[in-house]
């Protein structure tokens, strides 16, 4: 069973899916039935193989698992290469999780077209998974841009709000003008190495000139995905117009991919540039953290301050992994993770009342809690889980971030965890508008509690937010073998080139000190820590 | 090789189609206009007869006709594909000829003429030679331009197209005797000979040179000689400007190439720079001028001005792999183009043809087939993967980089990023505006042929590229072996 190709069926099984959808006939209302209840199948289906990996992955090992190899371009060295390590893993189960629950959270509010609305979210799927398995620079390139047409389509046509068009242009030309400049690194690595072969090129080692421009045209292909301040404008805009769906899958999976390529590509191949560049992405998140975090308090739409909450929260993704910190890197794919879920059920939360109501403005709401008990609960974990409450996902994340930041330098670490202060006040806010207060408004009197298909959609997503934020050693213990072999490739160069970075040295020793109360006197006192020991730590505080 | 007998087994394609148009026009002026369908299907059966003869007779590189004729791998990958190219253009057209009352006899013969005069280009070995198929192909393609007498923009097309042309020969048929005068040779191979001897190149030569270009580049349609083209395309009827975009373009720039690389081959310095200007000045031309247009087949000489640029690049590496890249471009933009001329053929509201950008409004509710073939060539044009576009740029980069022209491929791409812009927007009209009136139904038997094909190509091209990219990498290789 081993030796089945876990990751080609879950990457094409969502193709064949969207093709069965493509071929049906008939009258348009059986179409969509047949449609919603196929995308569904094969969406879980999906999962199911997915989880197969899950389960199959061998998570002492840091090598590339699942490995399939076909020829695709012989005569150039470039193949149908697939794999997943402790780090992508993990995001081919976030994708393959969330959009079963994305096509079960449009079952009712998509009415239009419903056909080509389910094989747009299957192609995207594919497109989403593959990205992520892809071993080959080249394939990982066309799945990465391939994202982009399923996704223009959706928020163009699927899309609410009267600036559709305009959002949807600007998020694609806004991540092509990114792509393409990293075609053309592609292109040089591959002249320069002869191969677009992943694990080929993380062992080739490129001039430190030519580093400098490779890394410059990754970083502007990965910045504008993560998105990084000042290129995230066009994630508001998207996020706004797109159905709940696509905002789902725009939070939960198509931000990592930018953090994804900065792991998997701008830091272990281009280790030399990345300890230069250190500074300009520090000062980049923090501006992102503090900057888009005061924004999101002036939000008077409820998408658009989840959107601005995204920038911020991907502000520590950015800045954890350029500590270039084993724990800065754990915290930084954690967090990933963890806002992958949260965000996502925060716009899940938003279309709820959306599909009741039809408007996003905050102030149209507020009371709530009177008669959608459910969902004020379920709104208040996925609120808290933004924060960052320990107990919940949003909380390791940041811890472990922070902790590696401090480590780098205290400034940044004290300026984001700023950031953690203003994260609060935007939700709280956006929670108490919502939630609470008196019932005032008449329609908001006849809204109904969750259905029980709302509450299957939020019941997985409540459980991981807990179990990420409970027993974070599930998810940290598969991506520490990769973390570890990411940070011993790079503790050479950086230690010779940068000695004020102060990376601590794997073989740490034990440390004494009981675990802390908050995340900012934490980090100064634990510049060597060892990965497992401060998860650790993070469990026995937790338990308290 | 004097003295003897001209290998004429090397010619065997064009000879095949020389006295298949001569039989065929004789056939016509018996049979009458009644006959325009069956002569139609006999010149596609003798396009794919010269096909045939071109894959599987010409094995070996010969030069023959005392120099004045080359058949090699090179020109045997541009004359199949220029084949294509036409049985295609002329396959979209016999529904439309029929309905519109030009369904003469002389329209298929005279694209069988054209179509050897590209051949002969493709195929020449001395500046007589490049001159006579030049002008083959350009007076068939006047008059085919010009075909709809009765009509006042097909008309202006056609003549508008001569005089230009004209002009174009004139300054091509000038730099070619300067560079005679200053060599004393028209024959590729001595002018090759001569150029590696001379150390110091004369000025003389240089503005030759830039004649020959000139020329050339007006014939490929690359900035700045491109004015003719959106006037002919929107001018002349739909499925000869599918005709136009395609295998004169392939034809000519398979021309360019035989031309700079082999006689010119050792002036690289001389005309790279020139080659490099083109090149940018089209993509910077084809992308932003396409933004404001609102007739779709102005829309598509824009773009195939920008395709141009892109392809230019690879000629501007002076490379094996540019050329290569060069040839695996041209072969997706044939692909690309037809297909998209075959959606634009489908675009009739009540028996009428409509050109508007804005009658593709809502298209993808009224006519989900069309609008999907046509996004799909839309996403590839504008380079998305894993559609053909994207590879047929990625090769063409790979080689701008290889050869250290970073310059070429930033603004190749950055272009792209604006071109993607227009491409988009037939997109945005397809499928999220409202729609209107849907065009007629059903599509002619032919058109649905031809778009489910070069869909198919567009889509899965990413399933199988070695297929076509290593025929190309072997055509590029026999033009650089010898």
């Amino acid at each position: 069973m081993g030796d089945w190709p876990f990751l080609t069926l879950t990457t094409f099984l969502p193709l064949v899916g969207a093709a069965a959808i493509m071929a049906m006939r008939g009258d348009e209302e059986a179409v969509a039935r047949n449609a919603r209840n196929m995308a569904l199948w094969t969406s879980l289906a999906t999962f199911a193989i997915s989880l197969f990996v899950w389960f199959l992955f061998d998570r002492s090992s840091a090598d590339f698992q699942f490995v399939e190899k076909h020829d695709w371009f012989p005569e150039y060295n470039i193949a149908y290469h697939m794999g997943v390590d402790g780090i992508s893993m993990m995001f081919v189960l976030l994708s393959t999780l969330l959009v079963p629950i994305c096509i079960l959270a449009s079952w009712r509010s998509i009415t239009s077209r419903v056909k080509e609305y389910m094989i747009a979210f299957l192609v995207l799927e594919t497109m989403m998974v593959g990205m992520f398995c892809a071993l080959d620079y080249v394939l990982f390139y066309v799945f990465f841009e391939g994202v982009l047409i399923p996704m223009f389509i959706i928020i163009g046509v699927w899309g609410s709000g009267t600036r559709r068009i305009y959002a949807a242009f600007k998020f694609f030309l806004f991540t092509l003008l990114g792509s393409v400049l990293m075609l053309l690194a592609l292109i040089a690595m591959y002249l320069e190495a002869g191969t677009t072969d992943i694990p080929t090129l993380l062992a080739t080692d490129f001039a430190p000139a030519m580093q400098t421009w490779l890394w410059l045209a990754l970083f502007a292909s990965f910045a504008v995905k993560v998105p990084m301040w000042p290129v995230h404008t066009w994630l508001p805009d998207a996020h706004v117009e797109a159905p709940t769906a696509g905002s789902v899958i725009l939070a939960g999976v198509l931000l990592k991919m930018g953090g994804y390529g900065f792991l998997r590509f701008s830091i272990p191949m281009l280790p030399e540039a990345t300890a230069d560049f250190t500074p300009l992405v520090f000062a980049l998140s923090v501006i992102a953290i503090i900057y888009t975090s005061l924004v999101a308090l002036a939000q008077q739409d409820m998408k658009k301050l989840i959107a601005y909450s995204s920038v911020a929260h991907m502000g520590f993704v950015t800045m954890g992994m350029f500590t270039l910190t084993t724990q800065g890197i754990q915290g930084s794919i954690f967090q990933m993770l963890s806002h992958g879920i949260v965000s996502a059920a925060l716009f899940l939360c938003v279309g709820v009342v959306y599909d009741r109501l039809h408007t996003r403005e905050i102030a149209r709401y507020g009371g709530l809690w009177n008669n959608m008990p459910r969902y004020a609960i379920v709104f208040m974990i996925f609120m808290l889980g933004s924060v960052g409450l320990p107990g919940t996902s949003g909380f390791v994340g940041e811890f472990l971030s922070l902790v590696g930041a401090f480590q780098v330098s205290t400034w940044v670490a004290t300026l984001a965890t700023i950031g953690i202060i203003l994260g609060a006040a935007y939700m709280l806010y956006l929670y108490r508008a919502v939630i609470f207060g008196r019932l005032e408004k008449e329609d908001l009197k006849r809204l109904k509690d969750l259905s029980p298909r709302e509450v299957a959609v939020f019941a997985p997503l409540v459980a991981l937010v807990f179990w990420m934020g409970i027993y974070p050693m599930s998810f940290i213990g598969v991506m520490e073998a990769s973390v570890d072999r990411l940070m011993a490739g790079y503790e050479m160069p950086v230690i010779e080139d940068t000695p004020p970075l102060e990376v601590p040295p794997l073989e740490a020793p034990p440390l004494e000190t009981p675990p802390l109360e908050t995340p900012a006197e934490t980090g100064d006192a634990s510049p060597t820590r060892s990965p497992g020991e401060s998860a650790a730590l993070e469990r026995e505080g937790l338990g308290r | 090789m004097t003295g003897q007998m001209p290998a004429f087994a090397a010619a065997a394609p064009e000879i095949l189609l020389a006295i298949a148009g001569m039989g065929l026009l004789l056939y016509g002026a018996f049979r009458g206009n009644g006959a325009t369908r069956e002569i139609a299907y006999l010149v596609i059966a003798s396009y794919i007869a010269a096909a045939a003869l071109v894959v599987f007779v010409v094995e070996v590189p010969t030069v023959t006709f005392s120099g004045l004729f080359v058949a090699d791998g090179f020109g045997a990958f541009a004359k199949v594909l220029v084949l294509l190219g036409s049985a295609l253009g002329l396959l979209i057209s016999l529904d439309y000829i029929e309905r519109e009352q030009m369904a003469r006899f002389e329209y298929p013969v005279l694209f069988l003429f054209a179509t050897l005069g590209m051949m002969v280009m493709i195929s020449a070995g001395d500046l007589i030679t490049l001159y006579l198929g030049l002008e083959l192909q350009s007076l068939s393609l006047y008059v085919i331009a010009a075909f709809r007498r009765d009509m006042v923009r097909s008309a202006e097309a056609g003549l508008k197209y001569f005089v230009l042309g004209a002009l174009s020969s004139g300054m091509l048929l000038y730099g070619a005797s300067l560079v005679y005068g200053f060599t004393g040779t028209t024959s590729f191979a001595g002018l090759a000979a001569t150029l590696s001897a001379e150390a110091p190149v004369s000025i003389g030569l240089v503005v030759g040179i830039v004649f020959v270009s000139a020329g050339l580049a007006f014939k490929v349609s690359a900035v700045p000689f491109h004015m003719w083209t959106p006037d002919v395309y929107e001018g002349a009827p739909t499925p000869v400007t599918a005709f136009f975009a395609v295998a004169p373009k392939i034809a000519a720039i398979a021309l360019f190439i035989r031309v700079m690389v082999g006689p010119f081959g050792e002036l690289v310095a001389q005309w790279q720079q020139i080659v490099f200007a083109v090149s940018i000045l089209s993509m910077l031309l084809g992308a932003l001028a396409a933004i404001w247009q609102t007739n779709i087949k102005r829309l598509m000489a824009y773009s195939s001005i920008g395709h141009i640029g892109y392809a230019l690049i690879g000629l501007a590496t002076g490379t094996e792999e540019g050329v290569r890249g060069i040839l695996v471009y041209m072969a997706i933009y044939l692909a690309m183009n037809v297909g998209t001329f075959a959606c634009i053929l489908c675009m009739r509201v009540n028996g009428r043809m409509v050109e508007g950008i804005d009658d593709l409004r809502g298209l993808s509710r009224t006519n989900p087939m069309i609008a999907l073939a046509l996004a799909i060539f839309m996403f590839s044009m504008a380079g998305i993967p894993p559609l053909a576009g994207f590879f047929g740029k990625l090769y063409v980069f790979l080689a701008a980089i290889n050869s250290g022209l970073y310059v070429l491929a930033v603004i190749g791409v950055l272009t792209s990023v604006i071109g993607a812009y227009y491409y988009l927007r037939i997109v945005k009209l397809m499928y999220f505006d409202d729609p209107v009136e849907g065009f007629d139904q059903p599509i002619d038997r032919g058109l649905s042929v031809v778009l489910a094909g070069t869909g198919l190509f567009t889509l899965f091209f990413f399933a199988f590229p070695p297929a076509l990219v290593n025929r190309a990498a072997a055509a590029a290789a026999t033009l650089f072996g010898g």
